[in-house]
């Protein structure tokens, strides 16, 4: 017999570097940013993580969206900001930059305050909070745009196959419903009605939807005949062992729930967790086994995956165990406001994530 | 291949059933197409044969349809998936992954194939459907033609030995159905794949039919020679309707076997022309300077100089994304120029409110029903009376005119799709605008319900109203259109009478044109006209 043709792609050259690698190594990078309020510190992270989207990314559509989220990321930090502002903070404070004029609130609505004194502190710890977020908000956003969620999604097992379909197309749902409510508002305007404000949005709703309901029956129908939903025989006592499993493993995870939220449960509700979850994952395992789905080329995962991934589980490790061993350097006091130093180990710690720019493999270019 | 047996199809909601008694046997490699007009039953009958019908969309079949031996009713869509493959309009529609390759192998996943199998055929179906340099590529991102090759190579990787495809070229423009007919051509050539396919717009495919079958509502279905079925059937091109006209037998289905009988006919019309229309020469209602307009990071008009005038119709061409629709937007105030300048009857169009810039200009959009918000035909004509500020009754009046015959309880999801198209061009006419402009107005219209369009708006031209219409259409732009247009890569790279542009092209030459070339002939009706008199 020849043998036979290699079914994985081959790991050398241009190619797209395995999805959970990438979203390891992202969650690696957000897991160090959660250990710190530092913002020098999440600056050398967010910076990391925006380098090796530049060398790294790809020109597919989801790689724009480093764009978006960074947008995001600097708009949660605004609003962050601008509630400290007109809200106040809870942090004492003793430096007064400015004061508001307060609005008088009856007695009853008494710990709220709207304007009124604006502190240094407040303003520093809800700038530090917010840009936790953001930076948090910019590593997801780095893991979309390098890799997307789709094809982490054909990375699942069998079993959870088809859930993970559900996921993909309700994704690719966003996009069309912004066109289309753009489009019924262009032809709301046809009919010379105006085409601003919120009545106009809310009137399209009901077409809208109308269209989203067309296309997913329209695409049902074509996953259908395309063969989605096949399922291999498997014999009775074998679909009904799954079954069973994965009920008893529900059950026993629901229990487990109960147990640990209630006080005094504590002492059996951590084995039933785990038996529970044994058993569901036994149920995945043998559900599986009636799919007949086949992989069209998998993502090898080689040494440039361990790399990237590693770099990740580093970054995350190392930030973890310096933050526990000098707390102060990554937690800067805001009362009274210091000056936040960089702590100097810190620095080849975050660094390692600038690996997979390096080690990850360019992605394929168009000729365009 | 696949057999009809006493078959016949009733949805529930309908008190007559869609396909009666159809009994017949298509042959293994052969590719027949599906004719007949609107509500006749084709993309029922096409459902039957992927299973789709019943399992899918209800209703209830009688008789048996057999598939390579496998019963329809007894298995399901996803049953038949290796032996059937189905392709509709929208390829975007059926799309489930978001790369070509990803797209190509989904079926062969579903199916359970071998990976080594999986990796031969995607690079097989790359080279035969001409894909290859576009393997990687988004699906999103590319053209029409390349989309419906994708979705036809999509169902071939799993080798099904039917093929069925319902109107794969509505939506394309001439030169990309030409592609995807080149690919169909090549498949039943060479792989021996049985194709079904349904088309409003036969004069791009009947001459590559082996068999046609003809669905005619309250007769019996007629599966023949496409020559033989051709020469009695209502729905015909036009190349069919010259080919009757002059008493070609056997009637020719391509332009080539026309003009090979065509010489007498030629020599017979040599030194007349069609009586020309005599050109508008009113002031310009809508004019259009240096217009430049981006849309995104896509430059969608460069620089276009366009002026309308009353009476004038004009049909805008040019391929998928060449920026028609677009234009068409910009006169409606959708899309603000980003320089040079747009006014219509002396206003700017995205400066002006909606509620006064409907009297100046009215847009049918591709999809009528975006127009179209109420419960029942009375109630649009209302709202339509309202919006428009026009005496409560217009619209209804209007739609009397256009559409007579319209219970007012009707639903407008319930009309067929020339009859929304019609219901929305009333909507639009109530405010009276003097401008109309329609964008690709045929799509999904057979040939009555098109003939029926081109009336009215020749009337509405000759009341004055200028009309200006973006279509793929080249027949229905010979017939309707005084002036053409064609616009590439959005710029105007043709503007003059239809007769001058269209007839040197090759792309957006009429078929009666390619027949009569180098004679200045466009529709049949002119060469029946000249022939009578």
């Amino acid at each position: 017999m020849s043998s036979p043709a290699r079914s994985t792609r081959p790991p050398t050259g241009p190619r797209q570097l395995h999805p959970a690698a990438w979203w390891l190594w992202a969650l690696g990078l957000g897991a160090a940013a959660t250990r710190t309020t530092n913002p020098v510190i999440l600056l050398l992270l967010a910076a990391t993580a925006g380098y090796v989207v530049a060398a790294r990314r790809g020109d597919a559509p989801w790689s724009r969206s480093y764009g978006a989220f960074l947008r995001l990321g600097l708009l949660v930090l605004g609003i962050r900001l601008v509630f400290a502002v007109l809200l106040g903070s809870p942090v004492p404070g003793t430096h007064v930059l400015f004061t508001l004029p307060e609005l008088p609130l009856p007695a009853w609505a008494q710990g709220v305050r709207i304007g009124g004194r604006v502190t240094l502190e407040g303003l520093l710890s809800a700038l530090y909070d917010g840009l936790r977020l953001a930076t948090l908000l910019v590593c997801v956003g780095a893991a979309n745009s390098l890799a997307s969620p789709a094809r982490l999604l054909r990375a699942l097992p069998g079993a959870l196959y088809e859930a993970g379909v559900a996921v993909v197309v309700a994704m690719t749902f966003a996009p069309n419903l912004v066109a289309d409510v753009r489009r019924l508002r262009a032809a709301r305007r046809l009919r010379g009605r105006n085409d601003r404000g919120v009545a106009a949005v809310l009137s399209v709703g009901l077409p809208v939807l109308e269209g989203a309901l067309e296309r997913s029956i329209a695409l049902a129908a074509a996953m259908d005949t395309r063969g989605f939903g096949r399922t291999a025989d498997v014999p009775r006592r074998l679909a009904r062992v799954t079954a069973a499993l994965t009920l008893a493993g529900l059950l026993g995870v629901c229990l487990a729930a109960y147990g640990l939220l209630t006080a005094g449960g504590a002492g059996w509700a951590l084995p039933v967790l785990l038996l529970g979850l044994a058993a569901a994952f036994a149920g995945l395992l043998l559900g599986s086994r009636r799919s007949l789905r086949t992989r069209h080329r998998p993502d090898p995962w080689a040494l440039p995956e361990w790399l990237t991934a590693g770099s990740g589980a580093a970054v995350a490790a190392l930030v973890t165990w310096l933050a526990s061993r000098d707390p102060a350097a990554f937690t800067p006091t805001v009362v009274p406001p210091t000056v936040p130093v960089l702590p100097l180990a810190v620095v080849p710690a975050v660094l390692l994530g600038l690996v997979p720019a390096f080690a990850a493999p360019t992605p394929p270019r168009r000729a365009s | 291949m696949i057999t009809f047996e006493q078959v016949s199809v009733r949805y529930a909601d309908s008190a007559e059933p869609v396909l009666r008694n159809v009994d017949l046997t298509v042959p293994e490699g052969e590719l027949c197409l599906l004719v007949g007009p609107s509500g006749s039953g084709k993309s029922t009958l096409l459902g039957t044969v992927s299973g789709l019908v019943p399992h899918f969309t209800g209703g209830v079949l009688h008789g048996r349809v057999t598939v390579g031996g496998r019963d329809t009713r007894e298995h399901r869509p996803r049953e038949l998936a290796d032996l059937v493959g189905t392709v509709g309009q929208d390829p975007l529609a059926q799309f489930v992954t978001d790369t070509v390759e990803d797209e190509l192998a989904y079926g062969m996943e579903s199916l359970g194939l071998p990976g080594d199998v999986m990796r031969r055929r995607v690079e097989e179906t790359l080279d035969l459907l001409g894909l290859a340099d576009l393997r990687d590529r988004a699906l999103g991102a590319l053209s029409g033609g390349q989309q419906q090759r994708v979705a036809i190579g999509s169902v071939l990787t799993v080798h099904p030995r039917v093929l069925v495809l319902d109107e794969p070229t509505s939506a394309l423009d001439p030169g990309a159905a030409e592609e995807v007919l080149a690919v169909l051509q090549r498949l039943v050539h060479d792989l021996g794949t049985t194709v079904l396919m349904a088309e409003h717009r036969l004069e791009r495919v009947v001459q590559y039919a082996d068999r046609v079958l003809l669905l005619n509502p309250g007769a019996e279905p007629v599966l023949g020679e496409p020559a033989e079925v051709m020469a009695h059937s209502p729905v015909h091109p036009p190349v069919v309707a010259l080919g009757r006209l002059a008493g070609w037998r056997p009637l020719p289905l391509s332009v080539r076997d026309a003009r090979r009988k065509a010489a007498p006919l030629r020599a017979e019309l040599d030194g007349r022309a069609p009586a020309a229309a005599g050109t508008p020469d009113g002031a310009p209602i809508a004019a259009t300077d240096r217009l430049a307009v981006r849309r995104g990071p896509v430059q969608a008009l460069r620089g276009v100089d366009l002026a309308l005038r009353p009476g004038e119709i004009t049909a805008l061409m040019g391929r998928n994304g060449a920026g028609k629709s677009t234009l068409l937007g910009s006169l409606v105030g959708l899309h603000a120029p980003t320089s040079g300048s747009v006014t219509v009857g002396g206003r700017t169009p995205h400066r002006t409110r909606p509620a006064e810039l409907i009297r100046h200009v009215g847009l049918v959009p591709q999809d009528p029903r975006d127009l179209l918000y109420g419960e029942t035909v009375a109630a649009e004509c209302a709202a339509a009376d309202t919006d428009a500020g026009a005496a409560p009754g217009s619209c209804r009046a209007l739609v009397e005119r256009l559409l007579p015959g319209v219970a007012d309880a009707t639903h407008p999801r319930d009309l067929s799709e020339g009859q929304r198209l019609t219901l929305a061009l009333a909507v639009v006419l109530t405010a009276r605008p003097p401008l109309l402009l329609l964008d690709e107005p045929t799509r999904g219209l057979d040939y009555a319900a098109k003939a029926r369009l081109v009336q009215i708006l020749r009337s509405l031209a000759a009341e004055g109203h200028a009309v200006l219409l973006a279509t793929h259409d080249v027949e229905l732009a010979a017939e309707l259109a005084h002036r053409t247009l064609i616009l590439a890569e959005g710029e105007i790279v043709a503007d003059g009478p239809t007769a001058e542009v269209v007839v040197s092209s090759p792309a957006f030459a009429p078929q009666v044109a390619k027949v009569l070339a180098p004679g200045p002939w466009l529709t049949v009706q002119q060469v029946a006209k000249a022939l009578g008199a």
